[in-house]
């Protein structure tokens, strides 16, 4: 019989073997090898790395493109997260709805989902064009002058904005129209004889039970505003002056356009820092309020 | 009650409407002249010249087979290193299981492409740098196909294994005969879900490929709509058009499963 015990181990170390040999090289190493690095400096072929201790980090917080960087991807987070979830939820409850063309409607929500986001932003930089971009172009009906949307500092960062949430909302939906058909009917038909108004239904009802798919769409939004960074590679390059430019996509500049490693770990470590603490957000928001309550 | 409900419908479709627009708006672009992409005339005179342009202008025949390599190459690794791992964890009571699967799942949260910097010195120590198997292997060993596949395997009832047994049958044609043919939803489910990630990724192949027999589309993509190329706006969209179209045509013919592939995928 231990024999047999034995086996079984063996058996499920065996399996679980080349998934586990590349998720350590691509997933545990570098993870570990970021924070080793960040604390290094860069080397060269003359001059190998050298043990810095902090100093990456004192150049980081010295460093006022960083902390723009910062602030653009906060307000990136607070610009989209919000906005796309509100849309998602009344996109998924319209489809939800006996709606004339529903699939279409349905259709045409989730569309931006499965287009890549450089060619979305190869068909959005058009619209932003100054003077013959669309966006100019209906201005100019009401009477306004032309602007430069991507390349004015004040309204970059709005523009990025819009397109995620163009891209995003489609996505999000599908979890809320997953989650309103698990509904029961009852609910509704119940607050239907009671005379309660429909958007009183949704406040009281339908969104309070709606709460474990909005903390799930939520974490993957916050996860999103810091990894969805595409569409600067087209339109803006981060510009005007770092305007538009997002952690991730700076990280990508110091390491590939500048070849400073030792400073690009630095931010990398900042960016996994942001991703555990979600994740111990995520820990605690989902097993403790939702399920339990 | 009436009245709201027809403004309620007049919004949907207006929201419809607005969604599909940009994309609408690219349709026309790249089926017009030049001069048409801003001039809204129902008479102007379609044309395929873009798309001849787009086509001669950037090697996209090479890009959609490096694409179309990249997503079936990445799609086979994970069925099988997946649905290894998930039989492991679903069945199979090893040592070091819990914290073996808590170390998985750490992938879900940093995903390859966070990593960029050093998974990019890692595949220069193994001469993998500007190559297609560069792109994909950090994304073989899916967390997210072996979460999926063990949730999955899970639901099957133990009786059937233990019918298998009797049987005769080993532990890995148990697994052939039993979990994977159960679980054929949830594979079709993650591949719709994979193939459209990996259609689309563009961080980590642009910063792994440079040059153009390992370009996937979207890299291609980016180079050839760039602003400082030059290239006319109307050819722009038709190449961006053509990059998208097998996706897109495939969602439009399969819309239902798409829709329901994300649903499942993202609710387990």
């Amino acid at each position: 019989m231990p024999s047999q015990n034995v086996r079984v181990h063996v058996y499920g170390w065996l399996l679980l073997m080349p998934a586990a040999i590349l998720l350590i090289a691509f997933t545990h190493f570098p993870t570990v090898a970021t924070l080793v690095q960040s604390l290094f400096t860069t080397g060269t072929a003359t001059r190998p790395a050298a043990f810095v201790g902090a100093e990456n980090y004192q150049i980081m917080l010295e460093d006022d493109v960083f902390w723009q960087v910062v602030q653009n991807n906060i307000w990136y987070a607070v610009g989209t997260i919000p906005v796309s979830i509100a849309i998602a939820i009344l996109m998924a409850v319209w489809v939800n709805a006996r709606l004339p063309a529903r699939g279409l409607v349905r259709m045409a929500y989730f569309t931006p989902t499965v287009l890549p986001m450089i060619a979305v932003a190869n068909i959005w930089l058009f619209f932003y064009t100054p003077d013959i971009g669309l966006i100019d172009q209906v201005v100019s009906l009401f009477g306004g002058g032309s602007h430069n949307w991507l390349g004015d500092p004040d309204t970059v960062l709005g523009c990025i904005i819009v397109i995620t949430i163009w891209k995003e909302a489609g996505f999000f939906m599908i979890f809320y129209l997953a989650a309103l058909q698990s509904l029961p009917p009852e609910l509704e038909e119940a607050a239907h004889l009671e005379g309660a108004s429909r958007w009183y239904y949704f406040r009281r009802v339908t969104f309070p039970l709606l709460m474990p798919t909005t903390l799930f769409v939520l974490i993957n939004a916050v996860i999103n505003s810091f990894k969805l960074v595409d569409q600067l590679f087209i339109l803006t390059k981060g510009g005007p002056d770092n305007a538009s430019s997002l952690l991730l996509y700076y990280i990508y500049e110091v390491a590939f356009s500048f070849f400073d490693e030792a400073y690009a770990a630095t931010l990398t470590v900042v960016l996994l820092a942001v991703l555990a603490v979600i994740s111990v957000g995520q820990f605690l928001l989902l097993d403790k309020r939702i399920h339990y309550r | 009650m009436g009245a709201v409900r027809g403004l309620e419908t007049g919004a949907a479709w207006l929201l419809a409407l607005l969604w599909v627009l940009p994309l609408l708006y690219a349709f026309w672009s790249a089926f017009h002249p030049a001069e048409y992409a801003t001039r809204f005339d129902l008479l102007a005179p379609l044309t395929l010249d873009n798309f001849r342009e787009a086509w001669s202008q950037a090697p996209f025949a090479r890009y959609y087979l490096n694409t179309f390599l990249l997503v079936t190459s990445v799609l086979a690794a994970q069925f099988v290193l997946c649905t290894l791992a998930a039989y492991a964890f679903a069945r199979f009571e090893f040592v070091g299981r819990e914290l073996a699967f808590a170390l998985v799942l750490v992938q879900l949260m940093i995903m390859p492409e966070v990593l960029i910097v050093e998974n990019y010195t890692t595949m220069s120590k193994l001469g993998l740098v500007d190559t297609i198997t560069g792109i994909g292997l950090p994304y073989m060993a899916s967390a997210f196909g072996i979460f999926l596949l063990r949730q999955t395997f899970k639901t099957v009832p133990k009786e059937l294994e233990e019918a298998a047994r009797v049987e005769g049958c080993s532990m890995l044609q148990v697994l052939w005969k039993v979990y994977i043919p159960l679980a054929r939803p949830t594979y079709v489910a993650y591949g719709l879900v994979s193939v459209s990630y990996h259609w689309n990724n563009f961080l980590w192949p642009l910063v792994i490929t440079n040059s153009v027999e390992t370009r996937p589309l979207t890299v291609g993509l980016a180079i050839f709509g760039a602003p400082e190329s030059g290239v006319e706006w109307s050819i722009i969209t038709a190449g961006t058009l053509l990059a998208v179209a097998p996706l897109l045509i495939a969602f439009l013919l399969f819309q239902r499963q798409f829709v329901q592939s994300f649903m499942h995928a993202g609710i387990k």
